[in-house]
């Protein structure tokens, strides 16, 4: 009969499985092993935060709070303007509603919001699951996540330029033969601000925490 | 026999009752889990989860014991009982030492055909019982399985009496030789196919087809009862597997039978048991018709050859 190989193969397949190595990951006492740009948790990096409200206005199904109010700065030379800026109050997302479609990481123009690959932070209460940006346990803070956000993966081969290098490569509109398409000679910057490769402009959004006004504004504001 | 050896004959057949099969539903974890490349329980008593079927117990006892409002109260209640209790009458019988059996009776292979084929109907009454249609379909899938495989084991058992010319499990050990391991092979072949179809276990579990029946005749079943329903299917592998080791892999026969003759017996019944448990993970469940087609067709006319072979044997004093 013909089944008979077939059902010897079945035997043989399932004894070779059983000497090999099993592919069970023991989770709770092995980490497991999180491809690159996990979505875990969305992290907050406070510092980078201008309460902008993108991410609250784009998120499709509004978890995101935020409160915020204006502080004056005064001016700090001799019968200049005083400026205004807006101070964060209060910044929750409510992962019991978020899909983790990472829109608002996505929208933020300050890279104020990361994912995190972390993803153990279930609750027995559906409400502990509104994180806030200072809930009193470390855990719970929605800044607290930032300590495991990895460094963003190196770009895979034969990916474009990263926006911002090429950006900061491109030669200044004008100077070269490029910006000339019009065929009447180089042509004029209209702006007046030049825009050179030192310009603040390309890094504004880069990672460097240290955003030029938020961090002193916490002393300021008393 | 005083009253004294009486208990403890029994509480020792109780004893190897109730930890054979948990070793065996154990065994059956840790092999299935490995040949499908998993590791099956590991926390539960600290050691690669030896104490796994112990908390299952404990769940089970916890459970709510449920009886359906149609059923028919006495059988329903009563059939985890009778699918159970005949495997224990016949783990007593079976001779582990050179002399030793918790029960030794002239007739001991009649004995436990009759109470193997007994725990089948126990299966019968819960589906019949369940007043569930499921259930019913089950039990009825359950006797017919019954009634087809019972005659290969009956011809194959009889093949191996004729053989060692006893109905007595202790005198057909004794007689048993090497040479019975050829002269036999068909008739061994067809007793476990057949001994894996009347246990319903995979590739035969029809009766509790779980893609089909939901659970069988055990549908309607929770707790305490539904456990005693699992007990009684490990208890009959170990039954069934004992008996073939004894039967015909020479049960105690081995190096120093006379102090290790236990220990030999246990070993061939486990890897028997072992087998069985590496033919259900590695084979699909058989149609209905593909069943009855492999019994009739294939498993007695096997029976039977080997019956003819056995008798000619025995006659020309082989």
């Amino acid at each position: 009969m013909s089944p008979l190989p077939g059902i010897l193969k079945g035997l043989i397949t399932t004894a070779r499985t059983a000497l090999r190595p099993t592919h069970t990951a023991e989770y709770p006492d092995v980490a497991p092993e999180l491809p690159p740009r996990s979505r875990g948790v969305i992290a907050l990096l406070e510092e980078n935060c201008t309460s902008c409200m993108l991410c609250a206005r784009e998120c499709p199904d509004w978890c995101i709070y935020i409160d915020s109010h204006k502080e004056t700065i005064p001016a700090t030379t001799e019968g200049g303007r005083d400026r205004q800026r807006n101070v964060l109050d209060r910044f929750a997302i409510d992962f019991s509603l978020c899909m983790y479609c990472g829109i608002c990481i996505e929208v933020c123009p300050f890279d104020a919001l990361h994912w995190s690959p972390q993803f153990e932070y279930a609750e027995v209460d559906l409400l502990d699951l509104l994180h806030e940006k200072d809930r009193l346990h470390e855990k719970d803070r929605l800044g607290g996540w930032m300590a495991s956000v990895p460094p963003p993966p190196a770009l895979d081969e034969k990916a474009a330029e990263p926006a911002e290098i090429a950006a900061a490569n491109r030669p200044a509109r004008g100077a070269g033969p490029a910006g000339g398409a019009g065929g009447s000679g180089p042509r004029m910057p209209r702006t007046v601000r030049p825009r050179a490769a030192g310009s603040p402009r390309p890094d504004a959004g880069g990672s460097s925490p240290a955003a030029p006004s938020p961090p002193d504004a916490g002393e300021a504001s008393p | 026999m005083s009253l004294l050896e009486a208990t403890l004959r029994a509480a020792s057949v109780l004893a190897a009752f109730l930890v054979l099969p948990l070793l065996v539903g154990q065994a059956e974890h840790k092999v299935m889990a490995h040949m499908q490349g998993r590791l099956g329980p590991m926390y539960a008593g600290g050691f690669h989860g030896w104490a796994q079927l112990v908390a299952d117990g404990v769940k089970f006892v916890q459970k709510e014991d449920i009886t359906p409002r149609a059923a028919d109260r006495w059988v329903f209640r009563l059939a985890p009982a009778v699918a159970l209790i005949p495997y224990l009458l016949a783990m007593a019988t079976i001779p582990i030492h050179p002399g030793v059996a918790a029960v030794d009776v002239p007739g001991s292979l009649v004995l436990v055909l009759a109470a193997t084929s007994v725990g089948a109907l126990g299966t019968l009454m819960a589906g019949w019982a369940s007043a569930n249609k499921y259930a019913l379909l089950g039990g009825l899938r359950a006797a017919a399985q019954l009634v087809s495989y019972e005659l290969p084991i009956v011809l194959a058992l009889a093949s191996i009496a004729m053989a060692g010319g006893s109905l007595s499990l202790m005198a057909l050990t004794q007689a048993w030789s090497p040479w019975w391991l050829l002269w036999q092979l068909p008739g061994g072949l067809v007793f476990l196919v057949a001994a894996c179809a009347e246990l319903q276990r995979p590739p035969f579990d029809m009766p509790v087809a779980d893609a089909e029946l939901v659970m069988g005749a055990w549908t309607e079943y929770t707790g305490l009862r539904f456990a005693f329903f699992l007990l009684a299917e490990y208890a009959g592998i170990v039954v069934m597997s004992l008996l073939f080791a004894v039967l015909w892999l020479g049960g105690w026969h081995g190096p120093f039978e006379d102090t290790l003759g236990w220990l030999w017996t246990l070993l061939k019944g486990f890897g028997v048991a072992v087998l069985v448990i590496w033919v259900r993970v590695a084979w699909p469940r058989l149609r209905e018709d593909q069943l009855q087609r492999l019994a009739w067709l294939w498993l007695v006319p096997i029976a039977l050859a080997q019956l003819l072979l056995t008798g000619a044997g025995v006659v020309m004093g082989w």
